[in-house]
Protein backbone atom coordinates (compact mmCIF):
# COMPACT_ATOMS: atom_id res chain seq x y z
CA UNK A 1 0.00 0.00 0.00
CA UNK A 2 0.57 3.84 -0.62
CA UNK A 3 -0.28 5.55 2.82
CA UNK A 4 -0.94 9.57 2.36
CA UNK A 5 -1.26 11.49 5.35
CA UNK A 6 -3.65 14.30 4.36
CA UNK A 7 -4.36 17.75 6.08
CA UNK A 8 -8.20 19.40 6.61
CA UNK A 9 -8.74 22.41 7.05
CA UNK A 10 -11.80 23.41 7.62
CA UNK A 11 -13.57 20.28 6.66
CA UNK A 12 -11.83 20.39 3.17
CA UNK A 13 -9.01 18.49 2.41
CA UNK A 14 -5.72 20.58 1.88
CA UNK A 15 -5.05 21.65 -1.39
CA UNK A 16 -1.33 20.25 -1.00
CA UNK A 17 -3.09 17.21 1.17
CA UNK A 18 -5.07 16.33 -2.47
CA UNK A 19 -1.69 16.75 -5.15
CA UNK A 20 -0.15 14.50 -2.71
CA UNK A 21 -2.88 12.00 -2.47
CA UNK A 22 -3.15 12.56 -6.89
CA UNK A 23 0.53 11.69 -7.13
CA UNK A 24 0.09 8.95 -5.16
CA UNK A 25 -3.13 7.48 -7.32
CA UNK A 26 -0.65 7.43 -10.00
CA UNK A 27 2.56 5.86 -7.93
CA UNK A 28 -0.33 3.20 -7.10
CA UNK A 29 -1.19 2.44 -10.66
CA UNK A 30 2.26 1.87 -11.51
CA UNK A 31 2.91 -0.52 -8.96
CA UNK A 32 -0.16 -2.44 -8.45
CA UNK A 33 -0.36 -0.90 -5.44
CA UNK A 34 -3.49 0.48 -2.92
CA UNK A 35 -3.57 3.99 -2.40
CA UNK A 36 -4.26 4.89 1.33
CA UNK A 37 -4.88 8.20 2.48
CA UNK A 38 -4.75 8.66 6.30
CA UNK A 39 -6.39 11.21 8.66
CA UNK A 40 -5.55 12.75 12.52
CA UNK A 41 -7.54 14.79 14.38
CA UNK A 42 -10.47 15.54 17.17
CA UNK A 43 -12.74 14.86 13.94
CA UNK A 44 -12.33 13.40 10.62
CA UNK A 45 -15.17 14.75 8.86
CA UNK A 46 -14.48 15.91 5.14
CA UNK A 47 -12.62 12.69 5.06
CA UNK A 48 -14.79 11.30 2.75
CA UNK A 49 -13.52 13.41 -0.14
CA UNK A 50 -10.23 11.36 -0.28
CA UNK A 51 -12.01 9.05 -2.52
CA UNK A 52 -12.65 11.89 -5.29
CA UNK A 53 -8.25 11.94 -5.47
CA UNK A 54 -8.65 8.06 -5.87
CA UNK A 55 -8.09 6.69 -2.26
CA UNK A 56 -9.16 3.20 -1.86
CA UNK A 57 -9.13 3.14 2.05
CA UNK A 58 -9.28 6.07 3.97
CA UNK A 59 -8.02 5.37 7.50
CA UNK A 60 -9.22 7.91 10.48
CA UNK A 61 -7.34 8.16 13.56
CA UNK A 62 -10.04 10.51 15.78
CA UNK A 63 -9.22 11.53 18.94
CA UNK A 64 -9.40 13.63 21.78
CA UNK A 65 -5.79 12.91 21.73
CA UNK A 66 -5.12 14.28 18.45
CA UNK A 67 -7.51 17.77 18.65
CA UNK A 68 -3.86 20.09 18.74
CA UNK A 69 -1.16 18.89 16.45
CA UNK A 70 1.77 16.96 18.27
CA UNK A 71 5.26 15.54 16.42
CA UNK A 72 5.31 12.82 18.48
CA UNK A 73 1.65 11.74 18.47
CA UNK A 74 0.97 12.03 15.11
CA UNK A 75 4.75 10.22 14.00
CA UNK A 76 3.36 7.90 16.17
CA UNK A 77 -0.13 7.68 13.98
CA UNK A 78 1.63 7.35 10.89
CA UNK A 79 4.42 5.18 12.04
CA UNK A 80 1.85 2.35 13.55
CA UNK A 81 -0.50 2.53 10.14
CA UNK A 82 2.25 2.12 8.14
CA UNK A 83 3.33 -0.59 10.22
CA UNK A 84 0.07 -2.07 10.51
CA UNK A 85 -1.07 -1.89 6.68
CA UNK A 86 2.37 -3.15 5.64
CA UNK A 87 2.60 -0.39 3.48
CA UNK A 88 5.99 0.52 1.81
CA UNK A 89 5.64 4.30 0.80
CA UNK A 90 4.43 6.97 2.85
CA UNK A 91 3.92 10.44 1.52
CA UNK A 92 2.82 13.85 2.65
CA UNK A 93 2.32 17.28 1.76
CA UNK A 94 5.79 19.24 2.24
CA UNK A 95 3.59 21.48 4.88
CA UNK A 96 4.28 23.20 8.32
CA UNK A 97 2.56 19.98 9.67
CA UNK A 98 4.21 17.38 6.68
CA UNK A 99 7.78 18.85 7.16
CA UNK A 100 7.60 18.57 11.28
CA UNK A 101 6.48 14.58 11.23
CA UNK A 102 7.33 12.83 7.89
CA UNK A 103 10.80 13.14 9.23
CA UNK A 104 10.14 11.83 12.58
CA UNK A 105 7.90 8.71 11.34
CA UNK A 106 10.80 7.62 9.07
CA UNK A 107 13.10 7.87 11.96
CA UNK A 108 10.37 5.73 13.88
CA UNK A 109 9.71 3.17 11.08
CA UNK A 110 14.05 3.39 10.17
CA UNK A 111 13.01 4.41 6.78
CA UNK A 112 14.62 7.05 4.37
CA UNK A 113 13.50 10.46 3.79
CA UNK A 114 13.25 12.74 1.00
CA UNK A 115 11.70 15.88 1.46
CA UNK A 116 10.27 18.29 -0.44
CA UNK A 117 10.32 16.36 -3.70
CA UNK A 118 9.39 17.83 -7.71
CA UNK A 119 9.26 14.29 -9.03
CA UNK A 120 8.32 10.70 -7.95
CA UNK A 121 8.33 7.24 -9.45
CA UNK A 122 8.31 3.48 -8.66
CA UNK A 123 11.33 1.58 -10.25
CA UNK A 124 11.77 -2.22 -9.24
CA UNK A 125 9.15 -1.82 -6.43
CA UNK A 126 11.27 0.91 -4.85
CA UNK A 127 10.24 5.08 -4.38
CA UNK A 128 12.24 6.99 -6.58
CA UNK A 129 12.49 11.24 -5.85
CA UNK A 130 13.40 14.03 -7.42
CA UNK A 131 14.23 16.95 -5.30
CA UNK A 132 15.75 20.37 -5.72
CA UNK A 133 18.94 20.73 -3.75
CA UNK A 134 20.83 24.04 -2.98
CA UNK A 135 17.70 25.74 -2.97
CA UNK A 136 17.37 24.36 -6.57
CA UNK A 137 20.73 25.44 -8.33
CA UNK A 138 20.59 21.54 -8.57
CA UNK A 139 18.27 18.33 -8.42
CA UNK A 140 19.16 15.22 -6.84
CA UNK A 141 17.78 12.16 -7.64
CA UNK A 142 17.45 10.55 -4.48
CA UNK A 143 16.97 6.53 -3.79
CA UNK A 144 16.30 4.42 -0.92
CA UNK A 145 18.13 1.73 0.89
CA UNK A 146 14.93 1.18 3.46
CA UNK A 147 12.44 -0.98 3.21
CA UNK A 148 9.89 1.67 3.79
CA UNK A 149 10.15 5.21 2.05
CA UNK A 150 9.15 8.35 2.98
CA UNK A 151 8.44 11.89 0.86
CA UNK A 152 7.25 14.99 1.16
CA UNK A 153 5.64 16.60 -2.03
CA UNK A 154 6.22 19.85 -3.09
CA UNK A 155 3.16 22.25 -3.10
CA UNK A 156 2.06 23.68 -6.46
CA UNK A 157 3.75 20.67 -8.53
CA UNK A 158 1.78 17.98 -8.51
CA UNK A 159 -1.59 18.02 -10.11
CA UNK A 160 -4.50 17.78 -7.96
CA UNK A 161 -6.32 15.44 -10.37
CA UNK A 162 -9.33 13.88 -9.74
CA UNK A 163 -9.96 10.36 -10.24
CA UNK A 164 -12.48 7.94 -8.37
CA UNK A 165 -11.29 5.26 -5.78
CA UNK A 166 -13.56 2.91 -3.46
CA UNK A 167 -12.95 4.98 -0.47
CA UNK A 168 -13.97 2.16 1.86
CA UNK A 169 -13.73 4.07 5.56
CA UNK A 170 -11.64 2.27 8.49
CA UNK A 171 -10.63 3.64 12.01
CA UNK A 172 -7.57 3.47 13.58
CA UNK A 173 -7.03 3.63 17.35
CA UNK A 174 -5.65 7.09 18.07
CA UNK A 175 -3.24 7.18 20.98
CA UNK A 176 -3.93 7.49 24.44
CA UNK A 177 -1.91 10.85 24.69
CA UNK A 178 0.62 12.09 27.14
CA UNK A 179 2.69 13.19 24.01
CA UNK A 180 6.33 15.01 24.20
CA UNK A 181 4.85 18.33 23.08
CA UNK A 182 1.49 19.76 22.02
CA UNK A 183 0.76 22.91 20.35
CA UNK A 184 -1.05 25.05 22.83
CA UNK A 185 -2.10 27.84 20.62
CA UNK A 186 -2.01 29.43 16.78
CA UNK A 187 -0.70 33.17 17.04
CA UNK A 188 -1.61 35.36 13.92
CA UNK A 189 -4.32 33.12 12.20
CA UNK A 190 -4.07 33.52 8.36
CA UNK A 191 -5.29 36.29 6.77
CA UNK A 192 -7.42 34.21 4.47
CA UNK A 193 -4.37 34.71 2.12
CA UNK A 194 -2.71 31.57 0.96
CA UNK A 195 0.67 31.41 1.89
CA UNK A 196 3.22 32.19 -0.31
CA UNK A 197 4.57 28.38 -0.67
CA UNK A 198 1.18 27.76 -2.07
CA UNK A 199 0.30 30.95 -3.98
CA UNK A 200 -0.60 30.48 -7.80
CA UNK A 201 0.73 34.28 -8.26
CA UNK A 202 3.06 35.79 -6.27
CA UNK A 203 4.43 39.75 -6.77
CA UNK A 204 7.91 40.25 -4.97
CA UNK A 205 9.85 43.25 -4.47
CA UNK A 206 13.42 43.72 -3.89
CA UNK A 207 15.95 46.98 -2.93
CA UNK A 208 14.39 49.01 -6.03
CA UNK A 209 11.22 49.11 -3.78
CA UNK A 210 13.28 52.20 -1.55
CA UNK A 211 10.89 51.34 1.31
CA UNK A 212 8.49 49.30 3.09
CA UNK A 213 5.98 51.64 2.60
CA UNK A 214 5.72 51.41 -0.62
CA UNK A 215 5.10 47.95 -1.33
CA UNK A 216 1.22 49.00 -0.97
CA UNK A 217 1.86 49.09 -4.51
CA UNK A 218 2.89 45.54 -5.00
CA UNK A 219 -0.11 44.48 -2.58
CA UNK A 220 -2.85 46.94 -5.08
CA UNK A 221 -1.64 44.62 -7.85
CA UNK A 222 -1.62 41.10 -6.13
CA UNK A 223 -5.29 41.71 -4.89
CA UNK A 224 -5.92 42.99 -8.96
CA UNK A 225 -4.52 39.66 -9.93
CA UNK A 226 -4.99 37.53 -7.05
CA UNK A 227 -1.63 36.71 -5.63
CA UNK A 228 0.02 37.25 -2.70
CA UNK A 229 3.41 39.47 -2.19
CA UNK A 230 6.58 38.45 -1.13
CA UNK A 231 10.01 39.96 -1.08
CA UNK A 232 13.93 39.77 -1.75
CA UNK A 233 16.77 39.10 1.13
CA UNK A 234 17.78 42.58 0.23
CA UNK A 235 14.36 44.34 1.16
CA UNK A 236 13.48 41.98 4.05
CA UNK A 237 17.07 42.88 5.75
CA UNK A 238 16.85 46.58 4.81
CA UNK A 239 15.06 47.14 7.70
CA UNK A 240 12.00 48.06 6.24
CA UNK A 241 9.83 46.25 8.72
CA UNK A 242 8.93 43.41 5.96
CA UNK A 243 8.66 39.87 7.75
CA UNK A 244 11.40 37.28 7.18
CA UNK A 245 7.55 34.78 6.46
CA UNK A 246 7.37 37.12 3.11
CA UNK A 247 11.18 36.40 2.03
CA UNK A 248 11.80 34.39 -1.08
CA UNK A 249 15.19 32.30 -1.66
CA UNK A 250 17.81 30.00 -0.53
CA UNK A 251 17.19 31.71 3.46
CA UNK A 252 13.66 32.21 3.13
CA UNK A 253 10.83 30.39 1.23
CA UNK A 254 11.48 28.71 -1.78
CA UNK A 255 8.57 29.04 -4.36
CA UNK A 256 6.98 27.41 -7.87
CA UNK A 257 3.93 29.51 -8.64
CA UNK A 258 2.82 29.30 -11.64
CA UNK A 259 3.20 33.50 -12.08
CA UNK A 260 5.95 35.45 -10.67
CA UNK A 261 6.40 39.32 -10.97
CA UNK A 262 9.78 40.11 -10.17
CA UNK A 263 9.83 44.36 -9.18
CA UNK A 264 13.30 45.68 -8.54
CA UNK A 265 14.68 42.81 -7.93
CA UNK A 266 18.35 42.53 -9.52
CA UNK A 267 18.58 38.36 -9.35
CA UNK A 268 21.19 37.64 -6.76
CA UNK A 269 21.72 33.94 -6.79
CA UNK A 270 19.95 33.35 -3.74
CA UNK A 271 17.21 34.60 -4.77
CA UNK A 272 16.84 33.38 -8.16
CA UNK A 273 17.43 29.77 -6.29
CA UNK A 274 13.89 30.48 -4.31
CA UNK A 275 11.96 30.92 -7.12
CA UNK A 276 13.60 29.82 -10.69
CA UNK A 277 10.91 27.05 -10.21
CA UNK A 278 8.25 29.25 -11.27
CA UNK A 279 6.34 28.92 -14.62
CA UNK A 280 6.33 31.98 -15.58
CA UNK A 281 8.60 35.11 -14.59
CA UNK A 282 8.01 38.40 -15.15
CA UNK A 283 10.83 40.92 -14.43
CA UNK A 284 10.38 44.73 -13.71
CA UNK A 285 13.67 46.93 -13.05
CA UNK A 286 14.96 49.40 -14.40
CA UNK A 287 18.57 48.76 -14.91
CA UNK A 288 18.76 46.59 -18.23
CA UNK A 289 21.40 44.32 -17.35
CA UNK A 290 20.16 43.36 -14.38
CA UNK A 291 20.95 39.13 -13.61
CA UNK A 292 16.59 38.56 -13.23
CA UNK A 293 16.33 39.28 -16.84
CA UNK A 294 17.88 36.16 -18.03
CA UNK A 295 15.29 33.92 -16.08
CA UNK A 296 12.74 36.45 -17.29
CA UNK A 297 9.83 35.05 -19.73
CA UNK A 298 8.69 38.47 -19.83
CA UNK A 299 11.43 41.60 -19.06
CA UNK A 300 9.95 45.18 -18.54
CA UNK A 301 12.84 47.48 -18.40
CA UNK A 302 11.63 50.54 -16.80
CA UNK A 303 10.22 52.24 -13.79
CA UNK A 304 8.56 50.08 -11.36
CA UNK A 305 6.76 52.95 -9.71
CA UNK A 306 5.17 53.72 -13.02
CA UNK A 307 4.65 50.36 -14.49
CA UNK A 308 3.49 48.44 -11.44
CA UNK A 309 0.32 51.16 -10.90
CA UNK A 310 -0.71 51.08 -14.72
CA UNK A 311 -0.48 46.87 -14.64
CA UNK A 312 -2.88 47.57 -11.43
CA UNK A 313 -5.09 49.69 -13.13
CA UNK A 314 -4.92 47.54 -16.31
CA UNK A 315 -5.82 44.16 -14.50
CA UNK A 316 -8.52 45.74 -12.65
CA UNK A 317 -9.55 46.81 -16.12
CA UNK A 318 -9.78 43.44 -17.59
CA UNK A 319 -11.26 42.46 -14.40
CA UNK A 320 -8.30 39.79 -13.98
CA UNK A 321 -8.80 39.08 -10.60
CA UNK A 322 -12.36 38.37 -10.55
CA UNK A 323 -11.95 34.80 -11.85
CA UNK B 1 21.75 22.97 31.67
CA UNK B 2 23.63 21.30 28.99
CA UNK B 3 23.34 22.74 25.80
CA UNK B 4 24.56 20.76 22.14
CA UNK B 5 24.46 22.67 19.20
CA UNK B 6 24.81 20.68 15.75
CA UNK B 7 25.92 22.78 13.15
CA UNK B 8 27.11 22.07 9.25
CA UNK B 9 29.08 23.36 7.22
CA UNK B 10 27.73 24.04 3.59
CA UNK B 11 29.04 25.84 0.25
CA UNK B 12 28.31 29.46 0.66
CA UNK B 13 24.78 30.81 -0.71
CA UNK B 14 26.43 33.00 -3.24
CA UNK B 15 28.12 29.82 -4.72
CA UNK B 16 27.50 28.51 -8.45
CA UNK B 17 26.69 24.70 -7.64
CA UNK B 18 28.79 22.47 -10.04
CA UNK B 19 28.48 18.60 -10.33
CA UNK B 20 32.13 16.46 -10.11
CA UNK B 21 32.49 13.87 -12.35
CA UNK B 22 30.81 11.03 -10.31
CA UNK B 23 27.97 12.29 -11.39
CA UNK B 24 26.24 12.44 -7.96
CA UNK B 25 28.28 14.98 -5.91
CA UNK B 26 28.88 18.68 -5.63
CA UNK B 27 31.96 19.84 -6.90
CA UNK B 28 34.06 20.79 -4.15
CA UNK B 29 36.25 23.39 -6.57
CA UNK B 30 35.80 27.23 -6.17
CA UNK B 31 33.02 26.20 -3.05
CA UNK B 32 33.75 28.61 0.05
CA UNK B 33 32.17 26.46 2.82
CA UNK B 34 30.30 28.14 5.84
CA UNK B 35 28.48 27.94 8.36
CA UNK B 36 24.83 26.56 7.58
CA UNK B 37 22.92 30.26 8.11
CA UNK B 38 20.31 29.03 10.40
CA UNK B 39 22.85 27.19 12.37
CA UNK B 40 24.24 30.93 13.82
CA UNK B 41 20.77 31.59 15.00
CA UNK B 42 21.08 28.08 16.86
CA UNK B 43 24.81 28.47 17.86
CA UNK B 44 23.60 32.43 18.77
CA UNK B 45 20.18 30.93 20.89
CA UNK B 46 22.35 28.82 23.07
CA UNK B 47 24.95 31.29 23.98
CA UNK B 48 22.18 33.52 24.60
CA UNK B 49 20.45 30.98 27.24
CA UNK B 50 24.48 30.56 28.37
CA UNK B 51 24.45 34.24 29.43
CA UNK B 52 21.03 34.42 30.89
CA UNK B 53 20.47 31.69 32.74
CA UNK B 54 23.55 29.52 32.89
CA UNK B 55 24.43 26.62 30.60
CA UNK B 56 27.28 24.32 29.19
CA UNK B 57 27.32 24.93 25.37
CA UNK B 58 28.92 21.99 23.83
CA UNK B 59 29.28 22.78 19.56
CA UNK B 60 29.35 19.87 17.21
CA UNK B 61 29.39 18.82 13.83
CA UNK B 62 29.69 15.58 11.81
CA UNK B 63 31.82 15.64 8.88
CA UNK B 64 36.37 15.82 8.11
CA UNK B 65 39.21 17.53 9.83
CA UNK B 66 37.90 21.01 6.98
CA UNK B 67 34.97 21.02 8.94
CA UNK B 68 36.73 22.23 12.29
CA UNK B 69 36.57 26.00 10.79
CA UNK B 70 32.97 26.25 11.88
CA UNK B 71 33.96 24.86 15.67
CA UNK B 72 36.96 27.46 16.25
CA UNK B 73 33.92 30.06 14.69
CA UNK B 74 31.38 28.25 17.36
CA UNK B 75 34.32 28.22 20.21
CA UNK B 76 35.14 32.10 19.37
CA UNK B 77 31.52 33.49 19.61
CA UNK B 78 30.76 31.77 22.67
CA UNK B 79 30.66 27.91 23.25
CA UNK B 80 32.48 26.23 25.61
CA UNK B 81 33.47 23.00 24.17
CA UNK B 82 33.39 21.43 20.57
CA UNK B 83 33.08 18.10 19.13
CA UNK B 84 34.01 16.90 15.31
CA UNK B 85 32.92 13.29 15.11
CA UNK B 86 34.64 12.08 11.88
CA UNK B 87 31.95 11.30 9.66
CA UNK B 88 30.47 11.59 6.84
CA UNK B 89 28.35 15.03 7.75
CA UNK B 90 26.86 16.15 3.83
CA UNK B 91 25.22 12.70 3.79
CA UNK B 92 21.60 11.18 4.25
CA UNK B 93 20.07 13.07 7.11
CA UNK B 94 18.92 9.59 9.09
CA UNK B 95 22.46 8.57 8.93
CA UNK B 96 23.92 12.04 10.86
CA UNK B 97 20.88 12.15 13.14
CA UNK B 98 21.80 8.39 14.53
CA UNK B 99 25.84 9.34 14.84
CA UNK B 100 24.84 12.27 16.85
CA UNK B 101 22.14 10.40 18.97
CA UNK B 102 25.08 7.59 19.88
CA UNK B 103 27.30 10.65 20.70
CA UNK B 104 24.58 12.29 22.44
CA UNK B 105 22.91 9.55 24.45
CA UNK B 106 23.69 9.38 28.35
CA UNK B 107 25.70 13.03 28.29
CA UNK B 108 22.59 14.34 30.41
CA UNK B 109 21.72 17.30 27.29
CA UNK B 110 18.57 19.46 28.09
CA UNK B 111 18.31 21.09 24.77
CA UNK B 112 19.79 20.02 21.26
CA UNK B 113 20.06 23.36 18.95
CA UNK B 114 20.69 23.06 14.92
CA UNK B 115 19.09 24.75 12.13
CA UNK B 116 15.79 23.80 10.88
CA UNK B 117 17.51 22.87 7.56
CA UNK B 118 21.02 22.80 6.75
CA UNK B 119 21.34 24.96 3.36
CA UNK B 120 21.93 23.30 0.85
CA UNK B 121 20.76 19.63 1.45
CA UNK B 122 17.75 21.40 2.33
CA UNK B 123 16.14 17.81 3.90
CA UNK B 124 15.08 19.82 7.02
CA UNK B 125 15.16 16.37 8.27
CA UNK B 126 18.19 15.76 10.92
CA UNK B 127 16.32 17.65 13.85
CA UNK B 128 13.33 16.05 13.77
CA UNK B 129 15.00 12.59 13.41
CA UNK B 130 17.40 13.41 16.11
CA UNK B 131 14.41 14.05 18.50
CA UNK B 132 12.93 10.49 17.57
CA UNK B 133 15.98 8.64 17.69
CA UNK B 134 16.73 9.98 20.88
CA UNK B 135 12.89 9.92 21.63
CA UNK B 136 12.40 13.36 23.32
CA UNK B 137 10.58 16.50 21.96
CA UNK B 138 10.89 18.51 19.44
CA UNK B 139 9.61 21.98 18.20
CA UNK B 140 10.61 23.03 14.67
CA UNK B 141 11.45 26.28 12.11
CA UNK B 142 10.83 28.01 16.03
CA UNK B 143 11.20 31.76 15.92
CA UNK B 144 10.57 32.31 19.77
CA UNK B 145 11.99 30.31 22.35
CA UNK B 146 11.46 30.50 26.38
CA UNK B 147 12.86 27.89 28.79
CA UNK B 148 11.15 26.96 31.92
CA UNK B 149 11.82 24.13 34.84
CA UNK B 150 12.43 21.03 32.30
CA UNK B 151 9.57 22.18 30.29
CA UNK B 152 10.18 24.57 26.96
CA UNK B 153 7.42 26.90 24.89
CA UNK B 154 7.87 27.47 21.58
CA UNK B 155 7.20 29.74 18.81
CA UNK B 156 7.05 28.19 15.44
CA UNK B 157 6.52 29.25 12.08
CA UNK B 158 3.58 27.86 9.80
CA UNK B 159 1.92 28.90 6.62
CA UNK B 160 0.10 32.48 7.48
CA UNK B 161 1.28 33.04 10.97
CA UNK B 162 2.92 31.06 13.98
CA UNK B 163 2.07 28.51 16.61
CA UNK B 164 2.90 27.57 19.89
CA UNK B 165 4.32 24.43 20.61
CA UNK B 166 4.95 23.57 24.66
CA UNK B 167 6.57 20.52 25.57
CA UNK B 168 9.23 18.60 28.17
CA UNK B 169 12.52 18.90 28.11
CA UNK B 170 15.06 17.29 26.81
CA UNK B 171 13.58 18.61 23.10
CA UNK B 172 15.27 19.75 19.90
CA UNK B 173 14.54 22.84 18.44
CA UNK B 174 15.12 23.78 15.30
CA UNK B 175 16.25 27.39 14.38
CA UNK B 176 14.96 29.64 11.84
CA UNK B 177 15.72 33.29 10.74
CA UNK B 178 14.34 36.15 13.24
CA UNK B 179 14.82 34.04 16.62
CA UNK B 180 17.72 36.37 17.36
CA UNK B 181 20.03 38.38 15.62
CA UNK B 182 23.66 36.51 15.72
CA UNK B 183 26.43 38.12 17.00
CA UNK B 184 30.11 38.05 15.35
CA UNK B 185 32.86 36.74 17.22
CA UNK B 186 34.82 39.17 19.24
CA UNK B 187 38.76 39.24 19.46
CA UNK B 188 38.56 38.33 22.68
CA UNK B 189 36.74 35.37 22.19
CA UNK B 190 38.79 34.25 19.37
CA UNK B 191 41.63 34.83 21.27
CA UNK B 192 40.18 32.46 24.00
CA UNK B 193 39.11 30.07 21.48
CA UNK B 194 42.86 29.24 20.36
CA UNK B 195 43.01 27.88 24.13
CA UNK B 196 40.12 25.27 23.68
CA UNK B 197 40.55 22.25 22.37
CA UNK B 198 38.32 20.39 19.52
CA UNK B 199 37.57 16.63 20.63
CA UNK B 200 37.51 14.54 17.55
CA UNK B 201 35.75 11.26 17.70
CA UNK B 202 34.89 8.64 14.85
CA UNK B 203 31.57 8.63 14.24
CA UNK B 204 29.13 5.50 15.26
CA UNK B 205 28.22 3.28 12.54
CA UNK B 206 24.78 4.50 11.07
CA UNK B 207 22.45 3.04 8.49
CA UNK B 208 21.77 5.07 5.44
CA UNK B 209 18.27 5.42 4.45
CA UNK B 210 18.50 7.11 1.49
CA UNK B 211 21.45 8.30 -1.44
CA UNK B 212 21.54 10.55 -3.88
CA UNK B 213 21.98 8.96 -7.29
CA UNK B 214 22.46 11.49 -9.98
CA UNK B 215 23.04 15.09 -9.30
CA UNK B 216 21.93 17.31 -12.29
CA UNK B 217 21.80 21.10 -13.10
CA UNK B 218 18.27 22.31 -13.53
CA UNK B 219 17.65 22.87 -16.93
CA UNK B 220 18.15 26.25 -18.89
CA UNK B 221 15.35 28.55 -19.27
CA UNK B 222 14.28 29.33 -22.85
CA UNK B 223 14.92 33.12 -23.80
CA UNK B 224 12.29 35.61 -23.17
CA UNK B 225 11.32 39.26 -24.59
CA UNK B 226 11.55 42.51 -23.83
CA UNK B 227 8.22 44.00 -23.48
CA UNK B 228 8.85 47.59 -25.15
CA UNK B 229 7.64 51.44 -24.84
CA UNK B 230 6.23 53.85 -22.21
CA UNK B 231 4.93 52.23 -18.52
CA UNK B 232 1.41 52.10 -20.07
CA UNK B 233 2.18 49.96 -23.21
CA UNK B 234 4.54 47.65 -21.41
CA UNK B 235 1.76 46.95 -18.83
CA UNK B 236 -0.97 46.52 -21.54
CA UNK B 237 1.72 43.92 -23.30
CA UNK B 238 2.56 41.78 -20.23
CA UNK B 239 -1.10 41.52 -19.51
CA UNK B 240 -1.93 40.86 -23.20
CA UNK B 241 1.28 38.16 -23.06
CA UNK B 242 0.34 36.54 -19.59
CA UNK B 243 -3.66 36.03 -20.97
CA UNK B 244 -2.78 34.65 -24.41
CA UNK B 245 0.65 33.14 -24.39
CA UNK B 246 1.09 32.19 -20.84
CA UNK B 247 -2.82 31.54 -20.54
CA UNK B 248 -1.78 32.46 -16.31
CA UNK B 249 -5.05 34.65 -16.53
Amino acid sequence: MILVFCELKEGQIRKPSAEALSEGRRLADAAGLQLGAIFAGASCAGSADAAKYGADVILCAEGASLASYSSDGFAQVLADTVQAKGATVLLAAATAVGKDVAPRAAARLGAGYASDVTGLAMVGGKLQAVRPVYAGKAFATTSFASAVQVATTRPNVFPAAEKAGAGVAEAVAAPAGGFKSVVKEILAKASGKVDLSEANIIVSGGRGMKDGANFGLLESLADAIGGVVGASRAAVDAGWGLPHSMQVGQTGKVVSPTLYIACGISGAIQHIAGMSGSKFIVAINKDPEAPIFKLADYGIVGDLFEVVPELTKSAQGMGIGSN
Amino acid sequence: MKILVAIKQVPDTESRIKVAADGCSLDPADVKWIISPYDEYALEEAIRIKEGKGAEVVALTVGADAARDVLKNALALGADSAVLLKGDGQGDPYAVAQMIAAYAKDKGFDLFLCGNKGMGGDNAAMGPMLAEVLGIAQANVVVKLELGDGTFRAEREIEGGSEVVEGALPAVVTAQKGLNEPRYASLKGIMAAKKKTIEEIDAAPATAGSCVSTLALPPERAAGRRLEGEAPAQAAALLQALKDEAKVF
